[in-house]
Parts: C-alpha cells; structure tokens; sequence
C-alpha cells in the first residue's frame, strides 16, 4: 500500500503529519521524496545502510586550450547558458540543463559534458521500520528522476518485509509545489493525502493540488492543519472539499506540541500520544488505512 | 556607515534587486515580500514585486490593482514531416530527455511534448529537414499595477510542465527595473531557486527556529556562498522552537535582520490575504525597519552606498 502525502504550499505540516504516520502505522517504508529539503531524517536518525550516487544530469565544460572563442556554441543555445566575457566564451553551470547541443556543434570539439554527482540516494532502518531519502545537491535538476529513483529503493525495501496478514506500508513525504518531482511522487501510488492550512494561499496551492492529482486519477483526499488559526476558512475549504469531490480526512488543531516534537526529535505520537492533536491524528490514519483497503478491494 | 532610507536610495537612482527566499517551504517568503512591498507603497517611492514561486504563485491574492498586461510563457517543441522522415533515429539518438520515440519496423515516430526541454538538438540532428519546430504554452506572466509607481508581476507555470524555470526567467526580466524589486522566490535550493536568486542583489532568508528550519537554512546558506550572494536572516515564529538558528547565525556571522514572534492575530491577517505592514502602524513601522536593515547590510557589504 503506498500513500503519498503532498501540500502545494509549503509549511502546512506535511513532514510532522507523515512522521506521526510512521509512528502509527506497522510494517512502514518512509520515503523522503522531498529531495530538496528532506527533512524526516532529522527525526528519525537512521542507521545508514547503503548510499547511492545519483546523477542528476550533465554540464557542459569548455577546454580553453582549445576553444577559439568562435561564439558559434553561444548561438545554439536556447538555455542562455553561454555568454561572451572579454573575447573569452563561458558557460554559466547553474543555467546549463546539459542538452550537449554546444559540444555537438563546436567546430573545435573543444567542448566536453561532465555528470554531476554530488547528489545522493541514502537507505537504512529506524526506529519504525526501514527508511530512503534523497539529497539533491544545490542549483542541480531532474529531482523527479531522484524521487524515482528512492521510490524503487522503498519499493524494493517493501517487498524485503515479509510478515503474514498485512501489506508492508509505504509512506512518501512529497515536495512543496505542482512540479516534476510532485508528479514523480505521486505517480501509481494508492492513495494521495493533500495538507492544508486555513489561508487564502494555502487554499488556492490546495486547488491547483487537487487538480495535478486527478489529472493523473488518483484517488485524494484533505487533511485541514491548524485549521482553528481560522475556522470561518476552514469551513470554506471543506466545503469546497465537498464540491470538488474530494473527501475530507479531518482536521488538525495548531498546537505548540508539533514543534516540540520537532526539537526532542520525535513524531508528535511519541511525544505527546495523550494530546489532542495525537487523538486526531490517530483517528485520520485509521481512516486512511481502511480508505485504502476498501478501494485496493 | 550611514543609514539610508528606501526613498533616498531610490531618488539617489539606484535599483536593487532583493531577493525573498528559504530552503523550507511554508516559512513565511511570501509574509516577509508582501509586508516590504507593503512599506514600498506607503513610503511612495517606486518599487515592484515579483512572484517569482511559479508553481504556487500567492501574492496577487494580498494586494488590489488594475490588470496591466500579460504574457504566455512558451518553449519550442519539434514537429516532424513524417513524409520526409526517413526514421533514421538521429534526432532520437541526440535527445537527452528522452522525448522522441521511434520505431523503424512500423514505421512510426512520435514526439513526447511533455518530456521536451526545447534544447533544438534533435532540429540540428535531423538531415532531411523533416523536423520544424512549434511553441507550447509554459506558464503565463501577468503584471498587476498598484498604482502608477508599483507593479507586481507574477510568474504562473501551467499544471503538468516540467520546470518553471523558463517562466520565472520571463517574469524577471520583465519586471519593473527601476527603484527596489522584490523577489519571492520559489522554495528549495535547485534549479528554481538558483535562477531566482542569482539575478538579485541581496538575499533575504526567511527561516523558523526549528531542527526543519535550522537544517534548510544552513543548506541555503550553503548554496548562496557557493555563488557569493550577500544574505541575512529573518526569523519567522520566534518563540516556538530553540535556540539553535540563532548559535548558528552568530557562529557564521550572518546578520539577523529581523524576528516575527508568533502571533496568532498576524496569522489570522495573513489567512485573510491582509497585509499586516497596510493594516496596522506598528508592523509597518517594523517591516520599514526591515528594509532599512537590508539597505544598511548590503551597503556594508559592498561598500558602493
């Protein structure tokens, strides 16, 4: 069973709400797929087990001993990725998207495409099973081919636990946004869990959510976070909810308590399983879960 | 150093670039942006802000104005002349996104729009001149004028593409250039974020005092010495959390320009799509504060003020 949890806005609590998650459920997979900014790990300390190289792309690189300064490489590119200093061509890193159309057409061959490898793929266990997550190396591309490839790891890591009478669960922290690596995310998985937070804003990233998620037909639903911050919004958005089609899973009350969790390191259910903001959480994975049985039925 | 009000830096001409950015999403970029536009306005001087999170573009939702223009954002895609195509798969073979699928035995060739990047490469590749090219829609950049001296510009990525980066480079550039422009950049630390942030000045980072905070901070902190972008930090929710943002502030000598206790009425405000800095004196006065500590910090650290 794969549920992935996504927010369009970020900060709404997407993190602290798949934390408690794991914390809850049995036999659990955790896959950080916010590759940029993975965060569960912090929490959870895992015993690193295994680490990949991730390639996230290639960057042309010019050989000066070689290059006449011609320009024509300046020409071809459609990323603005080349200009001309003093009689000298340079390639900026952060805007080359590694297409290798200058080094095909340098007269000179005097350009060369160098991978970049700094990012990484780290697996492991924790302390409520077993756990992947990717580290996108800053100003680099394709997180959504890193999120493949930690959904593969998970995945492959979910099939390895073996225990009669219940599926393995795999739970996925997905990035902030609409983009590549959200799509990446959610792709195939069971069930899709949108966080929200009662605000104009999140409200608006909330629709433009739902809509990325039924454009790939995912069955979705809505969790309203700190949804007391402004009961009259929280309203509107279950209402909407309701209009869009799209079922409510519950709501959470803000509480200092989550970031409490958050600075002793633990999920909100450890730290504080007799707050009320524990109870709701409890109650809306145990909806989830049936949820998804039923429509895997 | 002597201390230089937004309106002396702006009648002095001269443009500045300021950037809104965090590593975490949801920490307050778009609070902090609105908040400085806000005091732009009341301090009448000219001044822009661009949206520039094109996936979850917020900022149009806090301010009132007239619509002044708009563009599509769009991208060259290749279209092939099936009866000129000879399937040879040199233009397959020269895609590096994997976005044209051949099969000679049918024969059949197909172009995965959604995969492509626009590079060009498989339009030099083809020898037959059996591929043209046509645009598809990106995004869109919309500019919405405040009054005859503010203007916001927002960079809007369609559902479904696979980066906003062409679309966010559009909004910039089309921005107003005159006085101060703000930034809100997308969250994160990739591409987006370095193609925001490397087109500005200065560097404002917005981060809460929490290990999620504290971890995102340092990893743009990171990324901005890698490309020598000037920053300090605005504390978001100071009061909730620990300690640890601040020893690491302090320990690598970034300035702290600014705290944002948490305030459960500034938070109903911001929900509401009210600006704080347009509704009430005191917060006002503390974003103008903002400003002029961001103008003090950039002129120390480039000595041209």
């Amino acid at each position: 069973m794969e549920i992935a949890i996504i927010s369009g806005k970020g900060g709404t609590g997407k993190s602290s709400i798949t934390a408690a998650f794991a914390a809850l459920g049995r036999q659990v997979v955790l896959a950080d797929c916010d590759v940029d900014a993975a965060n569960l790990y912090l929490l959870f300390n895992p015993a690193h087990e295994e680490e990949q190289i991730y390639i996230s792309g290639q960057k042309a690189v010019i050989d000066y001993a070689v290059c006449t300064s011609c320009g024509i490489c300046i020409d071809y590119c459609r990323f603005d990725a080349i200009t001309e200093k003093e009689g000298r061509v340079e390639i900026l890193e952060t805007s080359c998207d590694g297409c290798h159309l200058c080094a095909r057409v340098c007269p000179e061959k005097a350009i060369a495409m160098v991978n970049s490898d700094q990012s990484r793929m780290v697996a492991g266990s924790f302390r409520f099973g077993k756990m992947v997550y990717g580290r996108l190396a800053p100003g680099e591309e394709n997180s959504g081919k890193l999120v493949n490839m930690v959904r593969e790891k998970a995945s492959a890591m979910a099939a390895a636990l073996t225990s009669p009478g219940q599926p393995p669960l795999i739970l996925l922290d997905g990035p902030p946004g609409i983009g590549c690596p959200v799509i990446s995310t959610i792709t195939g998985v069971d069930h899709v869990v949108i966080v929200t937070e009662p605000s104009l804003s999140g409200l608006h990233d909330l629709q433009r959510a739902v809509a990325v998620a039924l454009k790939m037909e995912r069955k979705v639903s809505v969790i309203i976070n700190k949804w007391d911050l402004h009961p009259a919004l929280s309203n509107e958005i279950a209402a909407w909810c309701r209009h869009a089609g799209v079922a409510m899973a519950g709501q959470i009350p803000f509480s200092e308590v989550v970031v409490e969790a958050m600075v002793h390191q633990k999920s909100i259910p450890e730290w504080a399983p007799d707050h009320e903001v524990s109870t709701q959480l409890r109650s809306i994975f145990k909806w989830l879960i049936s949820s998804c049985l039923l429509e895997m039925k | 150093m002597e201390r230089v009000s937004p309106g002396e830096a702006v009648s002095a001409g001269i443009s500045l670039k300021i950037a809104v950015a965090s590593g975490k999403g949801g920490t307050g970029k778009t609070l902090v942006s609105t908040n400085l536009f806000s005091t732009l306005l009341v301090a009448e001087h000219q001044g822009s802000l661009v949206d520039c999170d094109a996936e979850a573009p917020n900022d149009f939702l806090f301010f009132k104005g007239e619509a002044a223009g708009s563009f599509e954002v769009t991208q060259m895609v290749p279209v092939i002349d099936t009866d000129r195509c000879t399937y040879c798969g040199r233009c397959r073979d020269d895609c590096h996104y994997n976005a044209i699928f051949i099969l000679p035995s049918v024969p059949m060739i197909r172009v995965m729009e959604e995969l492509c990047h626009g590079c060009g490469a498989c339009t030099v590749a083809c020898q037959e001149g059996a591929i043209t090219e046509k645009e598809v829609s990106l995004g869109r950049v919309s500019h919405l004028a405040v009054d005859a001296f503010h203007r916001l510009t927002e960079a809007r990525m369609n559902e479904g593409v696979y980066s906003p980066v062409p679309v966010i480079k559009a909004a910039i550039r089309e921005a107003g250039h005159t006085g101060i422009t703000l930034l809100d950049a997308p969250p994160g630390t990739s591409c987006p974020f370095i193609q925001t942030v490397s087109r500005a000045d200065y560097v404002v980072l917005v981060t809460e005092p929490t290990p999620f905070g504290l971890s995102d901070l340092r990893q743009s902190v990171e990324t901005l010495k890698t490309i020598g972008k000037p920053c300090g930090v605005v504390v978001n929710r100071a009061g909730l959390g620990n300690r640890e943002v601040y020893d690491y502030l302090t320990a690598e000598q970034i300035p702290l320009l600014m705290e944002i206790p948490f305030d459960r009425e500034l938070a109903a405000l911001y929900a509401r799509g009210m600006v704080a800095a347009s509704v009430d004196l005191s917060w006002r006065e503390q974003f103008t504060q903002l400003l002029n500590n961001i103008l003090t910090h950039y002129g120390n650290s480039h000595y041209q003020w």
